[in-house]
């Protein structure tokens, strides 16, 4: 059984925010529209934070891709009082959005924030609205919703290496989730951390590679690599 | 214990029963408008979803999860004046108890309610049912507050069923109400045995009740300590959520029956010196939550980890300052200066006090909660200002914890008749009694309550 995980190249990737706008196409995210966007009712499933550090003169400034971090011990599913956002078999932290009675603790218990909710029914101005994936799901108003490592193109990738008849390679996911296929700067890798051959469990043994609030002891699945950090 | 004695003893406590003016109508009224506004409200956050409220990311939750916590809280007066008091023998809670247990009984709905009002899919609430996890705080709450709610109705029912047999054989009212009394009368007639019974399962109860009040508040503020939040995660927080429920909930027991003295002459019944009582009990319990508000926050101040000192700063200095000093106003300042001398210690300055004390309370409710969420680990600064469909149905809710509580008191008596009955002819000589078993000499068999 595969333990999904992903790595992100930081001192590679240059915020160009490819990775959100796929994300956003790939997995029915709607628009907030600059009114509710003010109010801070954006979705992103997929985020590009900045960590602006330093004095005026001296600004740095780090950005962070951020998608969910898919925790071994993940802080929202434990809150879940139905059992609507769960870890599957392989390690996604997933969502039942029938199941989900929108009462937000998942979204308050996450510590990094990549947990949205639908304020409203969701909605696009045309044409978007006719450019919709029908691989995924859209949610209706009044549930939590988030990043699923774009669990629809796994099954797919599955089901074609199943009819192929041979097995899932780490070349077929490498690049699978929307936001690593976007990524110009090929700074982002996808693939089985229980394989120690795999790209990702490579890159995870680096001494470049950290974790985000790794001091939470949620052990995230997603690392990052950077010089500085390491 | 006759009924005729009971009845002719303290008519006055029958004659809101009886008689009804027009301020009655008038409240009645105004409360069903204020709390017509409400339902608008929640039909329009129904049909258009949580969008309407002020509610975002990262501020998920807002005053509805502050009216979940605070109504919860009010309803632990009750217990707390009517079964603590009952096991200490504090001889003055008498005529404060119905008038607590009501404050009880008639908050609780709006605290589980709350949680309702604040969920996305209350069409799928059944779901915490069919498929509860109780790895979950939330199953936690909707297991303990039911519990409590259902013991809590249970006690002041028990607690109503003498004095709603008086009704049922004294009162002259009409055919419905009359039909009502002798259906929740059970057939009382007001035997020794039936008191004796009444008595023993009323002190069961009474311990029942106050360890699920220790319960009950210490998982709601689980809620909030159970994850890693900051300012949040603290295994002080529920002691501390108990602390303020009881000091919010007495403040409103005195509220109630300072205005039911007033609105139906029950000077007799309700003295200055309950009122001095309870207003001394205030005062202490403004010690106590002074006390624990300083540990709680310079424990975060002088361990100064960056992610509580965040949350820290957004109470003491930031946006969240003004309402944070108006919380320590309204719960310790005034109190103490008012309440603190007895000079002030009146009637009128108990009721002044307690109104701020319960605003100051659902403030601390908001402190706790809201700066928290606006200072998340990742992602930037939250901010968040409740729209007025939040502040309608908030305020609904309270009208309709108040429309409850106003047709109650025409419905049964406000003070519960057969304890002042019980205290007149058994409580005097069991107190004389019980003092004299104090001093030395006094054998162990004198000890009262061996009925």
């Amino acid at each position: 059984m595969a333990r999904w995980g992903m790595v992100i190249d930081l001192d590679k990737c240059t915020a160009c925010q490819a990775c959100t706008i796929a994300c956003q196409a790939e997995n029915n995210v709607p628009f907030a529209g600059p009114e509710q966007g003010a109010m801070g009712r954006s979705k992103h499933w997929h985020d590009v934070l900045a960590e602006l550090e330093g004095e005026y003169s001296e600004f740095g400034a780090q950005f962070i891709p951020r998608p969910c971090m898919h925790c071994e011990d993940p802080p929202c599913v434990k809150v879940c009082p139905v059992g609507a956002t769960y870890v599957d078999e392989e390690g996604i932290v997933r969502m039942d959005y029938d199941r989900c009675i929108g009462c937000r603790y998942c979204t308050t218990a996450c510590p990094y924030g990549v947990r949205y909710f639908n304020w409203y029914n969701p909605q696009w101005p045309a044409p978007y609205d006719q450019y919709l994936n029908p691989d995924v799901p859209v949610r209706p108003q009044g549930v939590a919703e988030k990043c699923t490592f774009c669990v629809h193109r796994l099954e797919q990738a599955k089901r074609e290496a199943r009819e192929q008849g041979r097995e899932l390679t780490d070349a077929d996911v490498v690049l699978l989730p929307a936001c690593n296929q976007a990524c110009p700067a090929s700074a982002r890798y996808f693939g089985d951390l229980d394989d120690p051959d795999s790209t990702v469990s490579r890159l995870a043994r680096s001494p470049r590679a950290f974790r985000l609030l790794e001091d939470l002891g949620t052990e995230p699945k997603v690392y990052y690599l950077s010089e500085e950090k390491a | 214990m006759k009924h005729d004695g009971v009845a002719q003893e303290d008519a006055a406590l029958f004659e809101p029963l009886i008689r009804t003016g027009r301020g009655f109508y008038i409240t009645v009224a105004v409360l069903l408008a204020i709390i017509a506004l409400g339902v608008y409200a929640y039909l329009r956050q129904l049909i258009y979803g949580l969008g309407v409220t002020g509610m975002n990311r990262p501020l998920f939750w807002g005053i509805y999860i502050t009216n979940f916590v605070f109504f919860i809280g009010l309803s632990h007066a009750g217990t707390l004046v009517s079964a603590i008091l009952r096991i200490v023998k504090a001889e003055w809670r008498r005529p404060f108890t119905r008038a607590a247990e009501a404050v009880t009984v008639f908050s609780l709905p709006f605290g589980a309610g709350s949680i309702i009002l604040d969920l996305g899919r209350p069409d799928r609430m059944l779901n915490t049912i069919l498929y509860g996890r109780f790895q979950s705080a939330i199953m936690w709450d909707v297991t303990c507050i039911s519990l409590y709610m259902l013991s809590s109705i249970f006690y002041f029912y028990l607690a109503l069923i003498p004095d709603i047999a008086v009704c049922r054989d004294r009162l002259d009212v009409g055919s419905f109400r009359a039909r009502l009394y002798r259906f929740l009368a059970l057939g009382w007639t007001g035997t020794e045995r039936q008191y004796h019974r009444l008595d023993r399962l009323m002190d069961i109860m009474a311990v029942w009740l106050t360890m699920l009040v220790v319960i009950v508040h210490t998982v709601v503020a689980w809620i909030f300590g159970m994850t890693i939040v900051p300012g949040w995660h603290s295994a002080f927080i529920g002691p501390y959520f108990l602390a303020g429920a009881i000091f919010s909930g007495v403040g409103a027991v005195i509220i109630a029956t300072v205005i039911l003295r007033r609105v139906y002459h029950l000077e007799e019944y309700i003295k200055p010196v309950h009122i001095n009582a309870m207003s001394l009990f205030l005062l202490s319990l403004s010690l106590l939550w002074f006390y624990l508000t300083f540990v709680e926050y310079f424990t975060t101040f002088y361990g100064n980890e960056p992610a509580h000192m965040a949350v820290f700063n957004a109470k003491f200095s930031q946006e969240f300052s003004p309402l944070f000093w108006a919380m320590v106003v309204c719960c310790f300042v005034i109190p103490v200066v008012i309440l603190g001398n007895p000079r002030t210690r009146t009637i009128t300055g108990a009721v002044v006090v307690s109104i701020f004390v319960n605003i100051g309370m659902w403030l601390e409710r908001c402190i706790v909660i809201i700066p928290s969420m606006a200072r998340p680990r990742m992602g930037g600064i939250g901010s968040y200002t409740p729209t007025w469909v939040e502040w309608a149905i908030t305020i609904a809710c309270f009208a309709s914890f108040i429309l409850l509580y106003v047709l109650f008191t025409k419905l049964f008596p406000v003070v519960a008749v057969w304890e002042m009955h019980e205290a007149r002819q058994r409580s005097i000589p069991e107190a004389v009694e019980r003092v004299r078993s104090y001093m030395p000499g006094a054998t162990a068999s004198s000890l009262p309550r061996e009925e």
